[in-house]
């Protein structure tokens, strides 16, 4: 790559990458939509007819397994940082693609615990709201997760050897990202009551 | 990180990357469709705009037709539209699908996506000096979700219910339950698949804006050193990065509501057409409004900040003179963008809104008059005594100016709650939003591709018929706009099929079939401006020089039909900010141009 030292911006290369910088605006975008849905959600909640529901208690489980598969992205990130260590770093993606997975499963059993409660689109306000908001959550975790899948076969590919660690450091930040904002999404049902 | 390395990345990572360094052969496909050069992808943003400025234009003829004339029949029209124009007569629900895709068309289509979607992939990395943007495989999936929600909202003329037809804005409930209209029915499930492909496009395209500008200027080119176009560009992806989002969660719920049952928006109200009730409970249809406002009014300036950079890029080149107040025309950007997302409430002072709470909102919609009126202080004291050249160009950026002026006076009337009591829904706020946006906007498009065309193409456009198309235009769109104030003061409502019937408006019958008969005739002329775009692709008077203007900014450095990656060598360094003319004697200063010993301040 002898075309870097033409490069205009070589006296800055400490700089952000562009693609890690468009990846916080993204999330900038997606903070947004889901501060439009709870502002929603209270001025819904503030207004007659509105019944409380409780939160299914596997969330607690979700919870707990989101934020350990930020410790694995993260581990990965560092496996792949130091090069020699391959095999552990897609060990540890493949770990965090299942968690991530998993809770999808957690997230969808939960959801229909309510269901059998009774709590269905037509008969809760309230429910129609976790359902929609926890729902688009888990849609984003489904992303996160498909973009570790393209992350892991790219790790295993031979045509292409990826040597710089912006792609799975992308994935990361992006990973730690739903993971907060399942543990807002978390404490906003729980104290907006 | 360099500009080098990120298409590097790509050429990695297998996209096919070409720029100066080795031409590898480049296919039909990956240059002219599936293309990753933000030059070709500013094009093809323009020619889908243009195509859907004439659909959007041709429906507003049609209704013109209606409005203008409700008493006759045009036999034609049945021949070409069926059963929409019944004995040759447009049909009420042809008429609302008619309004509501027209607005939905040139708001999103063309002064969103036409709009930023050209110029700002045309200049940003032209203008920061850049190879391309930040990430071209992001920006071309931007043009091709747009492309593909174009596709959907065009087939949804062609289901048997018809188009959406529930306004541009689709308030619930009228546009979620299918038996309150025909358009509600698949014509709207239409309208908001397309909407969320067009989100998507919108935010793709803004975060590489964004980031692009953020991170890929060349080197000495600070953020104080960028063009104004520039600056309007940013804020305006800014602004769509953070309120479009929030359209779309809106629409989500809409979508719940119309095919799951959930009672987000609706409640227990009386369906005449099967005199039942229906089975929700609790929603609130006003929800609905506050999430779409909170997109809907950022989305104004979103197609006005563009159209005001431009102006101010042209107005200073073509008057030869630095832009007045720089730093105040940033400022005033900013203002603008912040205020943007605090004056939502103003399109709903009428909804049973706290008069409390309103009186803020009329205070900070106040507010924008303050920002707006620096801008155009600054537009003027930078023509004043300027050494000016009419070019097509300079004229529709004056025009711009003298448009957003009108317009703009209207919205502090409207500003006013207790004004806008009796103002809401009638014409003047037809009048008022027209002006102010729609044409002012369009100026401002135009201004910018009467510029940079020769940047485009190599060419020029025939400047006569750039006259022509001037003159007509602006003359007309006063002729149509200015008489509506006084329908609407009068109290004509807007979006009705047939206001002929009401006795205190019989008056007007006569000036709205002026109105029509005027909409005719500069709807022909921008026909006639769609022929110069095609024609000088191919005949224009060929460039002779890389910079016809005398500019000073940066995409004039570049070759006349520049290749991928933009620069043949090194990517130019840049020494000073953008408006250094007439200074010290000389004509203009290019930004590459370091700073002399000798010379003066700005
Ligand atoms: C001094 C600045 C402005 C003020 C105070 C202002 C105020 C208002 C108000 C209060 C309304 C609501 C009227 C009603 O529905 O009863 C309105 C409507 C509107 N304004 Fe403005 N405006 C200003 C500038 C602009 C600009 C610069 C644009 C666009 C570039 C714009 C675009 C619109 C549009 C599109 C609507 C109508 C939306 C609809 O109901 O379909 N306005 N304006
Ligand atoms: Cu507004």
């Amino acid at each position: 790559m002898n075309e870097i030292k033409n490069s205009p911006l070589g006296d800055r290369g400490k700089k952000i990458h562009p693609h890690k910088f468009a990846m916080w605006v993204a999330l900038a975008s997606i903070v947004m939509m889901f501060a439009g849905l709870t502002s929603a959600f209270i001025v819904k909640s503030s207004q007659a007819g509105w019944q409380d529901i409780e939160t299914p208690s596997l969330f607690i489980y979700s919870t707990l397994v989101i934020i350990i598969s930020s410790v694995t992205v993260q581990m990965a990130v560092r496996a792949h940082k130091q090069r020699e260590k391959m095999s552990k770093y897609r060990l540890y993606i493949t770990i965090t693609a299942f968690l991530g997975a998993l809770f999808v499963a957690l997230q969808f059993f939960g959801f229909s615990n309510l269901w059998t409660q009774g709590i269905t689109f037509r008969s809760s306000i309230s429910g129609s709201f976790l359902y929609v908001i926890i729902g688009l959550h888990a849609l984003h975790v489904i992303g996160g997760v498909a973009a570790l899948l393209v992350t892991f076969f790219r790790a295993f590919s031979r045509r292409e050897r990826v040597y710089s660690s912006v792609g799975i450091e992308i994935v990361a930040t992006y990973w730690h990202f739903v993971d907060l904002l399942w543990i807002y999404l978390v404490l906003f049902f729980t104290l907006i009551k | 990180m360099s500009n080098e390395a990120v298409l590097h990345a790509h050429a990695a990572t297998g996209h096919a990357e070409h720029h100066e360094h080795h031409h590898h052969h480049e296919s039909f496909i990956t240059k002219y469709i599936f293309s990753q050069d933000h030059k070709m992808i500013s094009k093809q943003f323009l020619v889908t705009g243009i195509v859907w400025a004439i659909l959007g234009g041709l429906m507003s003829v049609l209704f013109r037709l209606q409005l203008g004339y409700p008493n006759e029949t045009f036999p034609i029209l049945e021949d070409i539209l069926g059963k929409w124009a019944k004995g040759g007569k447009i049909q009420p629900e042809f008429y609302y699908a008619l309004v509501t895709m027209h607005g939905t068309v040139l708001v999103f289509f063309v002064l969103t996506a036409g709009l930023s979607g050209t110029f700002s992939n045309l200049l940003i990395p032209l203008q920061c000096g850049a190879r391309d943007m930040a990430s071209p495989f992001l920006n071309m999936l931007s043009y091709w979700f747009f492309f593909i929600s174009s596709i959907i909202m065009l087939s949804s003329f062609f289901i048997e219910t018809g188009a959406a037809s529930g306004g541009w804005t689709s308030y619930p409930p009228l546009s979620a339950i299918g038996d309150f209209s025909e358009g509600s029915k698949a014509g709207m499930d239409c309208w908001l698949i397309s909407m969320a492909l067009f989100i998507v496009s919108a935010l793709l395209g803004g975060l590489n804006y964004i980031a692009t500008v953020l991170n890929m200027r060349t080197k000495g080119l600070s953020m104080t050193k960028l063009p104004l176009t520039i600056w309007a560009f940013f804020f305006t992806a800014v602004l769509g990065v953070l309120s479009f989002p929030v359209l779309l969660s809106g629409a989500i719920l809409l979508l719940f509501d119309r095919h799951l049952g959930t009672s987000f928006y609706l409640s227990d109200i009386f369906v005449s057409k099967t005199q039942t009730a229906l089975p929700n409970e609790g929603g609130s249809a006003i929800l609905y409004q506050h999430l779409f406002w909170f997109l809907g009014h950022p989305e104004v300036y979103i197609i006005l900040l563009p159209a005001m950079g431009m102006a101010s890029e042209i107005i200073s080149t073509n008057s030869r003179k630095p832009i007045f107040g720089y730093m105040a025309m940033v400022g005033s950007l900013f203002a603008i963008c912040i205020l943007a997302f605090l004056v939502w409430a103003h399109h709903m002072f009428v909804t049973g809104l706290n008069p409390f709470l309103g009186a803020f909102f009329v205070l900070l919609t106040l507010l924008i008059a303050v920002p707006s009126a620096i801008k155009v202080f600054n537009w003027l004291t930078t023509l004043w005594k300027g050494n000016i050249r009419f070019t097509p160009a300079m004229l529709f950026a004056i025009g711009f100016v003298s448009l957003f002026i009108s317009g703009g006076l209207t919205g502090i009337y409207l500003g006013n709650s207790a004004l806008d009591y009796q103002l809401h829904d009638t014409y003047f706020v037809v009048a008022h939003f027209h002006i102010v946006m729609g044409v002012a906007s369009m100026f401002g498009m135009f201004a910018g591709i009467y510029h940079w065309y020769p940047k485009m193409f190599g060419r020029h456009l025939n400047h006569t018929l750039g006259y022509i198309h001037f003159w007509v235009t602006i003359c007309g769109a006063y002729l149509i706009f200015w008489p509506m104030h006084y329908q609407g003061l009068a109290g004509a409502p807007r979006r009705y099929y047939d206001i002929s019937n009401w006795h205190f408006l019989k008056g007007f019958d006569g000036l709205n079939q002026f109105i029509s008969t005027v909409a005719l005739i500069v709807f022909a002329t921008q026909l006639l401006f769609v022929f110069n775009y095609f024609f000088s692709m191919y005949k224009g008077r060929r460039l002779t020089t890389k910079n016809p203007w005398g500019s000073t900014t940066l995409e004039w450095t570049t070759p006349i039909n520049p290749g991928h990656g933009n620069w043949p060598g090194e990517i130019p360094e840049v020494h000073r900010w953008a408006y250094d003319y007439s200074k010290d004697g000389r004509d203009f200063i290019p930004q590459t141009e370091p700073i002399g010993a000798e010379e003066s301040h700005h």
